[in-house]
């Protein structure tokens, strides 16, 4: 994972949760573009996108290890109107994310840091290893700093032995005390690869949680 | 004009047809997944479809009328508004102008709506003359939750977007009504080989 810190001096301001198109073009013309989404707040003096290197990228691969500070990135955004929070919304607001789906969550939840805190706001964040979650010492800090904030891991592949958290894949026990009683209708946002959001969303319905009150962003392909 | 990307090449995949390519778009080989909400799942015995609003009489199908009716089987490129086509999709199911060959109506556009509140609009143009399906299997199979199932548009000639999972009801209207992402700044129409991702495109 790297974060690009980006100096954009026309930048109409975004919402928390709204991503961007990036796209490259070499000399030749080629080009390719794909969807980031903004980790940084809608106050924060930069624009930040945290980018994940996938393994068979084609926009990844360069964002991570050949752009360098000084180069030109164009990009096109903000975009998505759904998959965002701001303080109106109220809540208690819920955020379930896995991987590098944690990204736009955490301009969420630094929104709501940067806000008034006038609602609960609990985060579940799944990673493979307790070196894989991104934002850490932030995310935790928050849980610290502030009665209202919680914020938990899933640690699935390894996890350190003073480790008290949860391991393993998130179940439907871990999402029902997340989510809390379903007549508090928590607004609940679910981003991550698909298997996971599929997952996570079909049991918080389950648990009674209603479909309107859940937003979901997933990515990577499926194969099937 | 773009800005050179210093040190940029591409990892450029050889696209068996790149005329079928469209501009901005990259091929897939997966099936990749993309929804708003969860995936809902409605029994098949409380599943209908139906076609309303202004029309004289509001036709409607259970799912086994719905079976029964001359089937279609489209083989076609498919391209989502997050960059990615598929080519070849292979699909069975009800052309839209079978389902709208008895209705009587002097509206221009339709509202597609969803299981899970989804909805989206196209002019009528857009889904007559053979070029929209309502589709219930995908590569032989019944068509999976996830994509969509037990049935979703296919209207394989505009963003993948348009073609509505879940797809339980068109709305015919005399005005064209945004949907769910035309209301999010997604473009009214999206055609793919014109680059409508969003408004203003």
């Amino acid at each position: 994972m790297t974060s690009l810190v980006l100096d954009l001096p026309d930048w109409p301001g975004h919402r928390a949760g709204q991503h961007v198109d990036v796209r490259l073009t070499a000399e030749d013309g080629y080009q390719a573009q794909r969807s980031y989404s903004i980790a940084s707040a809608p106050d924060d003096q930069r624009l930040v996108l945290t980018v994940e290197r996938l393994q068979d990228g084609e926009v990844s691969p360069y964002l991570v290890e050949v752009l360098r500070a000084g180069d030109e990135l164009e990009l096109r955004g903000p975009i998505g109107g759904f998959f965002v929070w701001e303080e109106s919304f109220g809540g208690p607001l819920v955020l379930v994310g896995g991987g590098s789906g944690v990204v736009p969550l955490r301009s969420m939840l630094r929104q709501w840091a940067a806000g008034s805190r006038a609602v609960p706001v609990r985060l579940l964040y799944s990673s493979r290893s307790v070196e894989e979650v991104i934002y850490r010492s932030e995310l935790l800090g928050y849980a610290s700093d502030y009665d209202l904030a919680d914020v938990r891991l899933a640690l699935t592949r390894e996890w350190p032995e003073d480790y008290t958290g949860h391991t393993g894949r998130i179940d439907p026990a871990l999402l029902a005390d997340l989510a809390g009683p379903s007549e508090e209708r928590p607004l609940i946002y679910v981003c991550g690869p698909n298997g996971f959001v599929e997952a996570a969303a079909g049991w918080l319905v389950e648990l009674g949680h209603g479909p309107e009150r859940i937003r979901t962003e997933r990515f990577g392909p499926t194969g099937t | 004009m773009s800005p050179i990307s210093r040190g940029f090449t591409g990892r450029r995949r050889p696209v068996a047809d790149p005329a079928r390519l469209p501009p901005g778009q990259y091929e897939e080989r997966g099936f990749p997944v993309l929804a708003a909400g969860p995936t809902p799942h409605t029994p098949l015995e409380q599943w209908s479809f139906r076609i309303d609003g202004a029309v004289r009489s509001a036709p409607s199908w259970t799912w086994e009328e719905f079976l029964a009716l001359p089937a279609e089987t489209p083989t076609v490129d498919i391209h989502c508004v997050t960059k990615w086509s598929k080519f070849d999709t292979r699909w069975r199911g009800v052309s839209v102008d079978t389902l709208l060959g008895g209705v009587v109506t002097e509206a221009e556009y339709l509202t597609a709506w969803s299981d899970g509140g989804y909805t989206t609009n196209l002019p009528l143009d857009d889904v007559t003359g053979g070029k929209a399906w309502v589709a219930y299997e995908y590569d032989g199979e019944p068509l999976h939750p996830e994509h969509g199932g037990p049935a979703r548009l296919l209207v394989p000639h505009l963003y993948f977007w348009k073609s509505a999972k879940w797809v339980r009801g068109l709305t015919l209207t005399l005005d064209d009504e945004p949907g769910f992402w035309e209301n999010y700044g997604y473009h009214n129409r999206g055609d793919p080989w014109l680059e409508q991702r969003y408004q203003g495109d």
